[in-house]
């Protein structure tokens, strides 16, 4: 009971932030889980509800409310279109964070936030030997997304397929990367992000192709943490200061012009979470300056580098593939990244981009979401693979790993035959092979 | 009945997944967009048809428990807030299916949940029109719409809620079904029940299909902007278009606090220092539009506007609608709380109203800016405020007592379109008179004997 009114007392804080909602609930029109649900408790005015009157210790089942705040991807689609202005995703993180304070948090989550994404030595080691021992266990699909599915993955909630898992991660392939600036006179930090090493360690290597191909010099450390993400969301502070304060240590002892990352979600975290919970002052000014620095691939490309200037506009290619883009909630509710990565895909000159409907639209992953709320994030996931299917394309783009991953599933489990690719793999298979590898 | 008996009673019914009787869920339907006192409900219960509609409807009848129906909670003025913690609140939002779109007799059949801008797509995607757009319209629900008989932009040329109302099947305080008006035209079997059902604000039964009237979509459009320094001579403009027998769809005003507001937040460039901007659509046949656009320049220019811009293209349409719509979200962001009224004068007498909301705003104190519907006189208010700040807050309140007994003076009325609930219900007899009331709640009695259907609401009836 005590730690109830502690949490009442904290939650206090965020009267100032939840006050200005004039409960017109915009957020329903806009909400991917009310649309599911129904469920006023589900979007974001009666959630904030719940926070007001848990604070002022009128309503007393904190446990419900938590239960309430968690059935959220945190897609910032109400935050968007909040008339308001309200920080709804700021509030519900903050809300979060007191809710694993003093109701704590999982234990799992715990396990996996500060013994792995904290500590690259771990997860690496963990990645080596899991990696080969997943591909002998999970089956092949045969499918154009290239998924995978076992019975072992039915613990994490039924007939989940994954992306087919590289035989090495980036880092056991490549090591660490370190080449000059070239023409360009730039030199960036990549920041793989654990699934552009263990996962998607063909968007890292595309990426590369890239750089090369312009001149531009790059740096990928070893070594590197999660970004944090996982464990912001989960309300982790103390998991997510660790792998700050490890990757900033990290980063700290770098040069480059730029930290470019091909996931909205790592790009999103680096440049306005860590400065938020830096916790030292120098850590908070390091944090400040990479915050700075910090751009999307496609924004990097197309506003720093400004390859659709350079590029020559191509002729007409005669046998053109179909290639609709999902906007992914963090590049475009958070960054406002959209007209970059669509740029980007119509370089390609075999490539037609074709608008899918609602493409910004939450894909219904939110990362830990997925594992912890399957069905809801399932029928969630059902509206985009629908979207995409009605484009009839022959591939999905997009700028998230955590967004890929998710409509592979779903585009396995209603067995389409459409491939799922990042952005940058599309551009880079339009520029020439010559250039060597790092 | 104990809550936990209630609940196993109402699972039989809609089943146990729309029984929503925990804590969490009954807080977030205590409340709706009005600022007033939240009521915790019982709980709530989610039909997903209109026959298990029907069967709650007539449980909570035979139980004597109170019914507040809900559609998305976008009510102004507290419609929708629980009588008291005995109340269950119905949600319409699982009921949310288009029945019909008829191309050839242009009507609609609809289940109340539909969300009112989903059925407008459903209806252009026909290539017909629904234009009653209340401002919620992206969230409210058409049963909600009828329920409080919303307006929108268009009133002026289109209309509002109760004209699009062919017919309308509710269940009674009882749970029986009543069934009025028809998918023609021309009606007269019996009383116009949906006349009397629009603006009822669920006092009179639970709405649980309707029939809405389709109408050919207009073929072109125009949009102009005109800038005033002066209010009167902007609300002569207005005056000077309908005196020219042309009824723009839409006629907007924003008043120069609101501008201000919204140049502040958007910075795209709106005149400062002007007392009121007009906005002003016209549609129709093409060669009308393009007569019709002529005459309100000539009118605008005539009346002093100081500038006046006509859009060329949808995209410079879009360009000029964007200050009218960045209006609300620039008030709301200014203080935590916004008050948005909806008193309404004819529409001569807007120079008046503006007068006395800055007379008002002075004497109390207060940051009021006015945007709205100047075609038809249904101005917006919008006192911005902190409602945790209990002495601003009791100048608000006393603000708005005196704006609604200076609107009704004019010859105005309470609201225009948001309705009475229990946030006006105070002012009515002043605008109409005591036997008004009396024959409303007479009426009321012999119809819901026991006083179950959003008994506090609008003209309060007690068990």
């Amino acid at each position: 009971m005590k730690e109830l009114k502690k949490l009442a007392d904290s939650l206090k804080s965020l009267d100032d932030k939840i006050v200005g909602c004039m409960r017109c609930g915009t957020c329903q029109s806009v909400c991917p889980v009310f649309a599911e649900t129904l469920s006023e408790a589900d979007v974001a005015r009666g959630k904030l509800a719940l926070i007001s009157n848990l604070a002022a210790e009128i309503l007393t089942d904190a446990e419900g409310v938590r239960e309430r705040l968690d059935r959220c991807l945190l897609c910032g689609s109400c935050q968007a279109a909040c008339p308001s202005g309200v920080k709804l995703a700021e509030i519900f993180l903050q809300a979060r964070a007191l809710n694993a304070k003093y109701l704590g948090l999982n234990p799992l989550k715990k396990l996996i936030f500060r013994c792995f994404l904290a500590r690259p030595k771990f997860f690496d080691a963990a990645a080596k030997i899991s990696l080969p021992f997943g591909r002998f266990f999970l089956r092949p699909d045969g499918n154009a997304a290239g998924t995978v599915c076992s019975a072992l993955l039915k613990i994490s909630g039924g007939d989940r397929h994954i992306p087919r898992l590289p035989a090495k991660t980036f880092s056991q392939k490549f090591g660490e990367v370190d080449t000059p600036a070239g023409e360009s006179g730039i030199r960036v930090l990549f920041f793989p992000g654990c699934m552009g090493d263990k996962l998607y360690a063909s968007t890292t290597e595309a990426c590369l192709k890239i750089f090369a191909h312009h001149g531009v010099g790059v740096r990928i450390p070893t070594g590197l943490a999660c970004c944090g993400i996982p464990a912001l969301a989960s309300g982790d502070t103390e998991g997510f200061g660790a792998m700050e304060a490890h990757n900033l240590d990290k980063l700290g002892a770098e040069n480059f012009d730029y930290l470019v990352t091909a996931c909205a979600s790592c790009t999103e975290t680096i440049r306005d979470f860590w400065k938020l919970h830096a916790q030292t002052p120098s850590h908070k000014k390091l944090a400040d300056e990479i915050s700075s620095k910090t751009l999307d691939i496609s924004q990097f490309l197309i506003d720093v580098l400004k390859v659709d200037s350079r590029t020559p506009p191509h002729s007409n290619c005669e046998k053109k593939e179909r290639i609709t883009y999902h906007d992914s909630c963090h590049l475009k509710k958070f960054l406002g990244i959209s007209e970059q990565p669509r740029k980007l895909i119509k370089l390609n000159p075999r490539a037609e981009l074709v608008e899918m409907a609602e493409s910004d639209r939450c894909c219904g992953c939110g990362g830990s979401f997925t594992l912890t709320h399957y069905s809801l994030s399932r029928k969630i996931g059902q509206r985009k693979r629908d979207n995409i299917a009605a484009a009839k394309v022959s591939a999905a783009a997009a700028g998230c790993p955590a967004c890929m991953m998710q409509i592979s599933n779903m585009l396995a489990l209603n067995g389409d035959e459409i491939k799922v690719r990042h952005v940058a793999e599309i551009y880079a298979d339009s520029l020439p092979a010559n250039q060597p590898h790092p | 009945m104990a809550s936990k008996n209630l609940s196993k009673e109402f699972e039989k019914i809609v089943g146990k997944s729309n029984v929503l009787a925990n804590e969490a869920d009954r807080f977030a339907y205590s409340y709706d967009s009005a600022v007033l006192a939240p009521t915790v409900p019982k709980m709530a219960i989610r039909p997903t048809s209109e026959e298990e509609l029907g069967k709650v409807v007539a449980f909570c009848a035979e139980n004597s428990i109170p019914m507040t129906v809900r559609g998305a909670g976008t009510n102004l003025s507290g419609g929708t807030v629980p009588d008291s913690e005995d109340s269950v609140v119905i949600l319409t939002q699982a009921l949310n299916r288009i029945l019909e779109i008829n191309r050839e007799d242009l009507y609609a059949v609809v289940q109340p949940g539909v969300v009112t801008a989903r059925f407008a797509e459903a209806v252009a995607a026909e290539n017909l029109f629904y234009p009653p757009d209340p401002g919620s319209q992206a969230v409210s629900t058409l049963g909600g719409n009828i329920a409080e008989n919303a307006g929108g932009l268009r009133g002026l040329k289109y209309g509002v809620t109760k004209d699009y109302l062919m017919g309308v099947e509710f269940f009674d305080a009882g749970g029986e079904l009543i069934k009025s008006g028809s998918r023609t035209v021309k009606c007269v079997t019996g009383y116009n029940l949906c006349g009397l059902m629009a603006a009822s604000e669920g006092t009179l039964g639970i709405i649980s299909k309707a029939i809405l009237k389709l109408v050919p979509p207009p073929r072109a459009s125009r949009a102009m902007m005109a800038v005033f320094d002066d209010m009167r001579a902007a609300a002569n403009a207005v005056a000077g278009i309908i005196a020219a027998h042309i009824l723009p769809c839409t006629l907007e005003i924003m008043d120069n606090v609101t501008i201000n507001l919204v140049e502040d937040n958007e910075r795209i460039g709106l005149p400062r220092n002007a007392a009121a901007i007009l906005l002003i659509e016209v549609d129709g046949h093409p060669a009308q539009v393009a007569d019709d656009a002529e005459t309100v320049e000539k009118v605008l220019k005539s009346n002093g506007s100081v500038q006046t811009v006509t859009a060329r293209d949808a995209a410079e349409k879009s360009k000029l609608w964007e200050a009218r719509r960045k209006a609300l979200p620039a008030l709301a962001r200014r203080r935590p709380t916004i008050v948005l009224e909806d008193a309404t004068v004819p529409r001569s007498k807007i120079p008046q109203m503006i007068d006395a909301i800055g007379a008002i705003a002075k004497k109390y104190d207060l940051l009021i800016g006015t945007f709205g519907h100047a075609g038809d006189g249904n101005l917006h208010p919008s006192i911005l405020c902190d409602k945790r700040d209990a002495n601003e807050f009791s100048r608000v309140e006393q603000a708005i007592d005196e704006l609604f007994a200076r609107a009704i003076e004019m010859g105005g009325t309470l609201s225009g379109e948001h309705g009475i609930g229990t946030a006006k219900a105070k002012w009515l007899e002043r605008e109409t008179n005591k036997a008004t009331i009396l024959f409303s709640q007479k009426m009321r009695r012999a119809l819901d004997a026991k006083a179950l259907l959003n008994p506090s609401k609008m003209t309060a009836i007690s068990r």
